[in-house]
């Protein structure tokens, strides 16, 4: 008996009359019963399909009963659970215990954390391995250095080679390489992906092509299936500065442009850490690395600056700015107010009439966030907002918001950047 | 300048090129930018030799265009008026006759572009002619700060303007692409006067190259934003979303320091503060 669902109708008008005093409370009875109201279908006792039409729907914001013929809402619960949960599960998990190949592929891992090139990649990797779907391969991601994605799986990743050693880190291509050999050597995978990156992958494929003896394809971005090619697939690479589409066999070894194929998002992957059975022989290398040398972030063209420190209506010291754009080592921007009223020079605009900025930071200090400012900055990874209004459209942007004075939390920031600098030269 | 410093030998690498818009045959972009870096890099070590070097098939079109890195040199003076020709059938592999002059001839720094502006255009020769000899390669280079001793210290490009040095030990190979300095004009007397000093190479057709498909280059699909959505309110919520962080962290009444500290920890987390 307990499984029939009574209801009760005065607590259901109540529920539906938001004004009445005991409006939260009935709501919230209701919502605990069963998941939020009857059942609105279910299978009779001789096997026909029973409907209760009072039972579809919710009761709205506004009191009244709406009924979402999507499907994708039923009932009175809370709407933001049921639409994650469901959103969830959709993403397959696969795990590939046995895979009958590997797909190697070394992403570039800009900063630490997968480029959309690499992403790229990695969807162009899960077609060449779940071609056969009897044997699927597996994808093998070489990692060099330390990184800071969580979401490797996600990406399409079943197995992770983490080479995490200092010899690795700078311009070391040719320990690099040496690992990679060592790879090729012990597992041996049947293609070799890298994408065609400046001064990433375009330099490392290039290499461990020659080192290999394969003759590689440059500038992928394309490729489908073929059985008369010796590994199954052909591809169509650019050629002569972009002038030239070029048909071949896809080889060994292939360095693809960025959006040579979607990034993997149905399914999630087991990304399971590998290791190598035997060390890998420390080359000696010919090239050494004294580290980046400090460039006048001033003459950085603002479209490719890495980190922006941008000022609008808000800022008032200026001499204050643009010291902690100096200490800070950023490059200056500005909204299209501070460049109007003569605070900034008009090649520093960011927004839609200025520059499109790609910043990996950007650091706005007193802009409230017009729609064409914001435009401008759409490009960039992380935003930190400075403001006084708490209500703006750039805190709603920010990444980190800090509501206050402009000037003081930059003479905050400055004296705590100075400080720690002051703390590290003293340590060494 | 000092005048314990020794000149050293050079070869730049040059192609035939392809202007962008009318087609015609030019020096290379790249090849060019790489001769300027010799060129200055004579200036500054005294006695330097530069030798410029070119593998192809020569035709009344490509001598027009090797002529033009001729008459770059017009003023350095040290008798930079003769190209070497390593004279080829058409199709052939440039690499192993490079390969075979330059063990000849043993310079200490060789330069190139990064791409080729026609033909296959992989920018793999520069690897290639590296792992035959088995010398060191630095790609991307911005320019040459100093050679002393046998070690080049160089300044390579990263993107977003950044620069990073390193030091390299000769005889290398250095690739320069659009982050080097732009050439300098060529001048056209010089580059008449200039000789083209032709010299048959090893003639090896390219066989794989010749089985390939070759068309003029289709333009790209344009990704499509896909939407996978359960529901119309869905589709429509993602179609008139504005963008957002969404998952923003905002800190309301804290001191100015503390705010400070929020915004330190994060800019030390990316690894964009340098000390």
């Amino acid at each position: 008996m307990s499984e029939m669902c009574r209801r009760d109708p005065r607590r259901e008008w109540i529920a539906r009359n938001r004004l009445h005093p005991e409006h939260a409370s009935a709501l919230a009875a209701l919502g605990n019963i069963g998941g939020g109201g009857a059942a609105s279908e279910w299978l009779g006792p001789s096997g026909v399909l029973r409907r209760n039409p009072h039972g579809v729907g919710f009761i709205g914001p506004n009191g009244v009963k709406r009924i979402d013929r999507s499907g994708a809402q039923q009932g009175g619960s809370a709407p933001g659970h049921g639409r994650q949960a469901v959103q969830q599960d959709r993403r397959r998990h696969v795990e590939i215990s046995d895979p009958a190949f590997l797909v190697a592929v070394v992403p570039d891992l800009t900063g630490g954390r997968l480029s959309g090139h690499d992403k790229d990649l990695l969807g162009l990797a899960r077609r060449l391995a779940d071609d056969d779907p009897e044997r699927p391969g597996a994808v093998l991601a070489v990692v060099f250095g330390e990184h800071k994605e969580e979401r490797l799986g996600e990406a399409g990743i079943d197995r992770v080679l983490h080479l995490g050693a200092e010899t690795y880190a700078g311009f070391a291509p040719e320990a690099r390489l040496a690992a990679l050999t060592a790879v090729e050597r012990e597992l041996a995978p049947r293609h070799w992906l890298l994408p065609d990156s400046p001064l990433g992958g375009a330099d490392l494929g290039r290499r461990l092509a020659q080192r290999l003896g394969e003759r590689p394809v440059t500038g992928v971005w394309q490729i489908e299936a073929d059985v008369e090619a010796p590994l199954g697939w052909r591809c169509t690479a650019r050629g002569a500065a972009e002038r030239l589409d070029i048909r071949r066999p896809l080889p060994r070894v292939a360095l693809a442009l960025a959006e040579c194929a979607e990034p993997v998002d149905e399914t999630r992957h087991a990304a399971e850490p590998l290791s190598l059975g035997a060390a890998v022989p420390i080359a000696l290398s010919r090239i050494e690395d004294l580290g980046q040398v400090a460039v006048d972030p001033a003459g950085v063209a603002l479209a490719e600056a890495e980190f922006i420190l941008s000022a609008g209506n808000g800022v008032k010291d200026w001499e204050g700015f643009h010291h902690a754009a100096r200490v800070l080592g950023a490059t200056e921007g500005a909204s299209r107010v501070a460049v109007d009223d003569g605070f900034m020079a008009r090649d520093r605009q960011v927004g839609a009439s200025g520059t499109w900025v790609t910043a990996r930071v950007y650091l706005a200090v007193g802009i409230s966030g017009a729609i064409q400012h914001l435009q401008g900055i759409q490009g960039c990874d992380r935003v930190v907002a400075i403001n006084l209004d708490p209500g703006c459209d750039m805190i709603k942007r920010a990444d980190l918001a800090v509501i206050g004075d402009a000037a003081e939390i930059l003479a905050a920031l400055v004296a705590k950047v100075e400080q720690q600098r002051g703390g590290q030269r003293d340590a060494a | 300048m000092r005048p314990e410093q020794q000149g050293i030998e050079m070869a730049v690498l040059v192609s035939v090129g392809r202007h962008p818009i009318t087609g015609r045959a030019r020096r290379a972009d790249q090849d060019a930018r790489g001769l300027e870096l010799a060129l200055c890099l004579e200036g500054r070590l005294p006695g330097s030799r530069i030798g410029l070097l070119h593998a192809g098939p020569r035709s009344e079109e490509s001598e027009a265009a090797l002529r033009g890195y001729l008459g770059m040199a017009a003023d350095a003076g040290t008798g930079l008026n003769t190209l070497t020709l390593l004279e080829q059938p058409e199709g052939s592999d440039a690499i192993p006759a490079l390969a075979d002059h330059l063990s000849a001839a043993m310079p200490q720094l060789v330069i190139t572009g990064t791409r080729a502006e026609l033909g296959e255009g992989s920018g793999l020769l520069p690897y290639a002619l590296a792992e035959r000899l088995g010398w060191p390669l630095v790609n991307g280079l911005a320019a040459v700060e100093k050679v002393e001793n046998g070690v080049a210290t160089l300044l390579q490009a990263l993107p977003r303007g950044q620069r990073r040095r390193l030091q390299v030990r000769l005889p290398a190979i250095i690739c320069v692409d659009a982050a080097a300095p732009a050439a300098r004009q060529s001048a056209f007397g010089p580059a008449r006067r200039g000789e083209l000093e032709a010299t048959p190479g090893a003639a090896e057709l390219d066989h794989e190259l010749a089985g390939w498909q070759v068309a003029p280059a289709r333009k790209r699909p344009k990704r499509l934003k896909i939407i996978r959505a359960a529901s119309a309110r869905d589709r429509f919520k993602a179609a008139a979303a504005k963008a957002e962080g969404g998952s923003g962290q905002v800190l309301e009444g804290v001191s100015s320091e503390q705010g400070a500290e929020a915004i330190f920890t994060l800019l030390h987390e990316e690894g964009v503060l340098r000390s």
